[in-house]
């Protein structure tokens, strides 16, 4: 077996790169046109401001200080895409990121504003009940062969109208939001370490942003260097084959759907805590935070690396979209291109099999040219 | 008790409509969690035509253009997924939820720029159709008559017909349940599955537009269609993929979404002083239960959400 | 003049990436012929099929049927042209009726496409009658049993009035008696004039119903012999290109001490109410292998889940080297000595997805040697680990310890898990089928492996359903018939013919008290 070096196109980390890289150029190039044609006189104006965000501010403390703020809202993105992806390497597409979040933050907020607890509490609460969520479809996929898919999509609705039940107890009597954390609990507001003088005074910016990142460190190591990764990613791969090793594979199972929920769980933690939105408790649909995580695992190549720079990069532009000329274009724009980068990222397996083949033909042209022998006998088509 | 009655008929209707259409689709062999998106697209393309027509078009004529947008506009929308998961062997989950993130996102950004081209301070996503709708109603007594709960029943019954007594029906079902085994018969599965999904499409297109005009003359696109195309989904697992079972649970799904909205009307419900979000939580909490009892030997079709890939044997 | 050939196909060559499938296979079908195509897996007999059949292009070579050239370009046109094929793995909907597979594709219909059954109906019948093929219209395909599947396979091509039918090894999922009545059945077919194609590479049943064979080896055309003139030993020399050792080379065992001992076992069936394994005896003995020979589907596989523990037991004990383990836990199990070869080695052996070297650990990853403490992987002892088992065991792949075992072929996927199961050492080995689906070369040296664990001084308890298998490498024969034991053999002093007998259940022993 002699050691070759892979060509760097071959390299699946590569791949994954450029794959991504062409899903959100080409969501982008679309965004464009649905600029030009709404009209064509800012496009190329209102393009610039998404992708620039914060950097529209002139003032460098300003840009720093609203930097903070999409940091803020990255690291829930994050959590909600570790959730899916750890999820997805074990098999399990854990399209109830976005319920585990609504619980998570339905608990966060109801401990922090109903009981007052410290905000190590709170943060510890989003983590339990998230999991709890994550536990039920595991073991209902697990006992009762009930598709997480569909669990998942019940307990999104479930837990939605079911926080907004909790929280109503906890709400401003003239508005349908929450009350606030600074006026009604402040122990419960994430500490700041100082990183909230790192970004000119930003209070948003809290230990949540370090964490996040550190515990997506986790989830990767996790996943590849432990013996409990190598087992999860084999039950999920081939249930029976893990069953037949003597993985508890129910166990293993149940055990994901916890991790993921409670990554989810905690990202709503992570978010409410800082104080920077308050819940509606009169929302009709499922916080879109959630399924972004979907597009952030899938955008970052499911690794959790890639999951950091991609849940970035989504809650930069959506940010961005905040910035766009409001008389000739909507907030929404960037909602469009991110759902667009998701719907993309269904096509890079297609991608990846693109380049493989192109990369083939290169290669079969050059063995023609070099008039090798023919290939290695011994590989034959295989009849089973 | 009227209006009840007359919401759960119209709530069934949206819900059959949509959740006949996942029965195709799934029933061809592709998983469309998409329906959400589909419905929102339906619900556009219906209240732009109410929006466009000129105030005195008779009834007949409304009706119709209103339901041609709507199926045009669901159905192409639906081609999104059936390219990318026929074609590209997308996984279908993925782009189902990015075509419910999309559907919202694109009809927001269209509307809100429809209405700012309009009026430079109209920043809202929101389309009125006070007069149109009145196309679609007749009144028997103070029961308020929707022609779309019509047209919910025909589309039952042709669905059913079609599934069961058709050579269309039969091709479709075996690409769900075995595409090999049709494609070695000489049926082309790309065709069937993608037949299957623009049906999902015709039939979720309507339901969105059967859903914004239920209730009130006036919808905000920023808020989707609010889970329903979930709860159809719901509602087609409930009725095991089956047409007369689908209308079953259509109804009764239809009758707690209608208590949602009427139960103050109901003195012992309303003695009973529940908030509505509970009445809303409880058709998917019974699905749940109902799923964890039933699904040891579901009914679902075997191949669905299972790329075909011609090359395989 | 009358064309003697119904299909013909002249010098065909078709070639994949780096591998020639077919090179100048030429195949000429009689009228009315029984035409048997005998190759080893991966001699390029489906290749050739899926050419007839217009799955593949030709980059050499034409086709002709009743002498007139034609161009395949798709399996419907190769219905058109009156080519049928039965599937090794039925191409049936398991939730329609029979009548509705039957149909699917050629519906009758009314011009606006409404089905219109009844005559169909009538239609089947009549051939079912003609035919004796005894199928029933109305039956799901998921309730019937795996030969009235394949009849129903075979009405399908009757239905469509297919002149030219192909049988991709149908004799692998039957009983000895559905061989027999689909041996008849072929009989009829080709004496009403239909031209038979018939894959296998079971000599036996080529030499018991073909009229001529065509041999192909490596992808090249060996020959077509008349069998009337050949003999069974020819023809094998033909397939593999020297002569098979039907018999496995090995000393007299010497059985030891008890290592598995099971004592009334029951077992559960998945798929219904009664009980697949039924109140099951028997022992297993350090330096034997123990066969257990049976059809497929008479409670061998639920036997073995039973005593690996993918399944519970109902009742009865099963004890491993005096201990207990009737309810134990799959991993107790493999870690007091039980290896297990799976059956189904995508299903059960093999984390598809894993890098070989993964899955060579896949039973042992959670030892000290290759886990620390803390939960991290040793990653260098694994690589290691798997660098010496590839050695040893000649598992062949593209990227040594890295590839991924999806892109390995079967037969080194095999070894891979033989390697994994004999490399723990057991106590005793589980094999079952471990040979399915592999070319003579592999299945050599899969034998091989099994009789050196043996005379290692370890148990063997085998699961086969090939009867040369059973008879060239078993010390003793157990034989299963519906969930039962019905008769314990000494391979020497029976034969394959009582064997048989046995395995359909013509003949059984009294109860052992």
């Amino acid at each position: 077996m002699k050691e070759q070096k892979t060509p760097l196109l071959r390299r699946s980390w590569v791949q994954s790169l450029l794959a991504s890289l062409l899903c959100i150029l080409i969501g982008l190039l679309i965004g464009y046109i649905v600029l030009l044609i709404i009209n064509p006189a800012g496009a190329n104006e209102a393009i610039i401001t998404i992708l620039k965000n914060f950097m529209t501010y002139s003032r460098r403390e300003a840009q720093i200080k609203y930097l903070g703020n999409t940091l803020v809202k990255t690291a829930p993105l994050l959590m909600c895409s570790l959730s899916v992806l750890f999820a997805y390497k074990v098999g399990l597409f854990n399209i109830g990121a976005a319920g585990q979040y609504v619980i998570g933050a339905g608990a966060c907020l109801y401990c922090a504003l109903g009981l007052h607890m410290p905000w190590y509490v709170c943060l510890l609460a989003s983590l339990i009940l998230g999991m709890a969520l994550g536990i039920l479809s595991g073991m209902l996929y697990a006992y009762c062969n009930v598709n997480v898919v569909i669990s998942c999509i019940m307990f999104n609705w479930i837990s939605l109208y079911a926080v907004n039940m909790l929280l109503s107890l906890v709400k401003e009597s003239t508005s349908p939001y929450t009350l606030t954390l600074s006026s009604n609990s402040p122990g419960s507001l994430l500490p700041t370490l100082g990183l909230d003088n790192l970004f000119g005074g930003n209070s948003y910016v809290t230990i949540a942003i370090p964490l996040s990142v550190l515990i997506a460190i986790v989830i990767w190591v996790l996943l590849e260097k432990t013996k409990l990764g190598y087992e999860l990613k084999a039950t999920g791969c081939n249930k029976s084959a893990a069953q037949y090793c003597g993985m508890k594979e129910k166990k293993n199972l149940i055990l994901t759907m916890a991790i993921a929920g409670g990554l989810a769980g905690l990202g709503a933690g992570l978010y409410y805590l800082t104080g920077f939105e308050q819940w509606s408790c009169t929302q009709s649909t499922v916080p879109d935070m959630g399924f972004n995580g979907i597009a952030a695992a899938f955008l970052g190549g499911l690794s959790p690396l890639g999951s950091i720079l991609s849940s970035l990069f989504i809650q930069h532009i959506s940010s961005g979209g905040a910035y766009v000329d409001k008389t000739m274009y909507c907030s929404q724009i960037s909602d469009l291109i991110s759902s667009l980068i998701i719907y993309l990222c269904g096509f890079v397996l297609f991608f990846k099999f693109a380049m493989n083949s192109w990369q083939n033909k290169r290669e079969e042209k050059k063995a023609e040219k070099l008039a090798a022998e023919t290939a290695a006998a011994g590989k034959g088509d295989d009849e089973t | 008790m009227i209006l009840l009655l007359q919401y759960t008929l119209i709530f069934a209707s949206v819900l059959m409509l949509v959740a006949l259409g996942g029965c195709f689709s799934e029933h061809s062999g592709v998983i469309n969690i998409g329906l959400e998106g589909v419905m929102v697209m339906g619900a556009l393309g219906g209240a732009l035509v109410m929006k466009a027509l000129p105030s005195g078009t008779s009834a007949i004529v409304i009706i119709l253009l209103v339901v041609l947008a709507a199926i045009v506009l669901g159905a192409i929308y639906s081609l999104l997924l059936a390219v990318a998961a026929i074609h590209f062997q997308a996984d279908q989950t993925l782009v189902g939820t990015a075509m419910n993130l999309l559907g919202t996102a694109a009809a927001t950004v269209f509307v809100k720029a429809m209405n700012t081209a309009e009026d430079v301070n109209n920043v809202s996503s929101t389309i009125q159709y006070v007069e149109p709708k009145k196309a679609f109603l007749v009144y028997i007594g103070s029961f308020e008559f929707n022609w779309f709960m019509l047209l919910a029943l025909i589309a039952l019954l042709i669905s059913y017909f079609v599934l069961y007594k058709t050579r269309f029906g039969l091709r479709l079902q075996a690409c769900g349940e075995h595409p090999q085994a049709a494609a070695s018969v000489g049926i082309s599965v790309y065709k069937m599955r993608y037949a299957g999904v623009l049906i999902s499409g015709v039939l979720g297109g309507l339901g969105g537009i059967v859903y914004i005009t239920a209730g009130v003359s006036e919808w905000k696109f920023e808020n989707g269609v609010a889970g329903f195309g979930f709860l159809a989904l719901a509602v087609m697992i409930f009725g095991q993929w089956k047409p007369h079972r689908i209308a079953l649970s259509a109804l009764l799904f239809g009758l707690f979404r209608a208590l949602a909205n009427v139960y103050t009307g109901f003195s012992f419900l309303a003695a009973l002083n529940l908030p509505s979000n509970l009445y809303n939580m409880l058709p998917y909490i019974i699905c749940l239960i109902v799923l964890a009892f039933t699904s040891k030997n579901s009914r679902a079709p075997k191949a669905e959400g299972i790329p075909y890939d011609k090359s395989q044997r | 003049m009358e064309q003697p050939y119904a299909i013909e196909m002249l010098h065909i060559t078709k070639r994949f990436p780096g591998i020639i499938a077919n090179d100048d296979i030429t195949l000429q079908l009689k009228k009315g012929e029984i035409h048997a195509l005998l190759g080893e897996n991966g001699a390029g007999k489906s290749t050739l099929m899926s050419v007839l059949f217009g799955m593949y292009q030709p980059e050499e070579g034409i086709i002709k049927k009743d002498g007139q050239q034609v161009d395949i370009k798709d399996p419907n046109h190769a219905n058109a042209l009156g080519i049928g094929m039965v599937h090794q793995h039925f191409k049936l909907v398991e939730c329609f009726s029979v009548l509705d597979n039957i149909i699917l594709g050629v519906e009758p219909t009314t011009r606006g496409g409404v089905l219109q059954k009844a005559q169909a109906r009538e239609k089947v019948v009549a051939l079912s009658d003609k035919y004796g093929l005894k199928v029933d219209p109305d039956a799901l395909i998921e309730d019937i049993t795996v030969g009235m599947q394949q009849r129903t396979e075979i009405m399908k091509m009757l239905y469509r009035e297919n002149e030219i039918l192909i049988f991709d090894e149908p004799t692998a999922v039957l009983t000895p008696q559905e061989i027999d009545e689909l041996m008849e059945i072929m009989r009829n077919l080709a004496a009403e004039g239909k031209s038979i194609l018939f894959i296998s590479h079971k000599l036996n049943e080529i030499m018991s119903v073909a009229d001529r064979c065509t041999v192909l080896r490596k992808g090249k055309c060996i020959g077509t012999v008349n069998i009337a003139d050949t003999s069974r030993e020819e023809l094998s020399r033909m397939m593999v290109g020297r002569d098979v050792e039907f018999v496995v080379q090995k000393e007299e065992a010497k059985p030891g001490d008890v290592i598995l001992d099971v004592s009334d076992l029951t077992v559960a069936s998945k798929a219904h109410s009664n009980n697949a394994v039924k109140d099951v005896s028997f022992q297993v003995r350090a330096g034997e292998i123990v066969c257990i020979a049976g059809i497929d589907g008479n409670g061998q596989t639920e036997l073995i889940y039973g005593l690996t523990g993918l399944e519970p037991a109902k009742s009865g004990t099963v004890r491993l080297k005096g201990t207990d383990i009737t309810h134990a836990p799959i991993r107790q199990r493999s870690t007091m000595g039980m290896s297990h070869i799976p059956e189904d080695r995508h299903k059960h052996g093999l984390v598809l997805d894993y890098s070989l070297e993964d899955n060579l650990v896949l039973q042992r990853y959670f030892e000290p040697q290759f886990v620390s403490k803390a939960g991290f992987l040793k990653r260098g002892a694994i690589r290691e680990y798997a660098l010496r088992l590839i050695e040893e065991y000649d598992v062949r792949s593209g990227q040594g310890p890295i590839t991924t075992a999806r892109s390995m072929s079967g037969g080194n996927q095999q070894k891979a898990i033989i390697a994994r199961e004999i490399d723990k050492e057991p106590d005793l080995l589980v094999a079952v089928q471990p040979t399915r689906g592999l070319d003579v070369g592999a299945i050599e040296f899969i034998h091989k492996q099994i009789v050196a664990t043996r005379d290692a001084g370890k148990g063997v308890l085998l699961v086969s359903l090939e009867l040369d298998e059973v008879m060239s490498l078993s010390d003793r024969i157990l034989v299963m018939y519906e969930g039962e034991i019905v008769g314990e053999l000494d391979p020497k002093k029976t034969t394959v013919e009582e064997l048989g007998l046995y395995m359909a259940g013509a003949r059984r022993e009294e109860k052992r008290a």
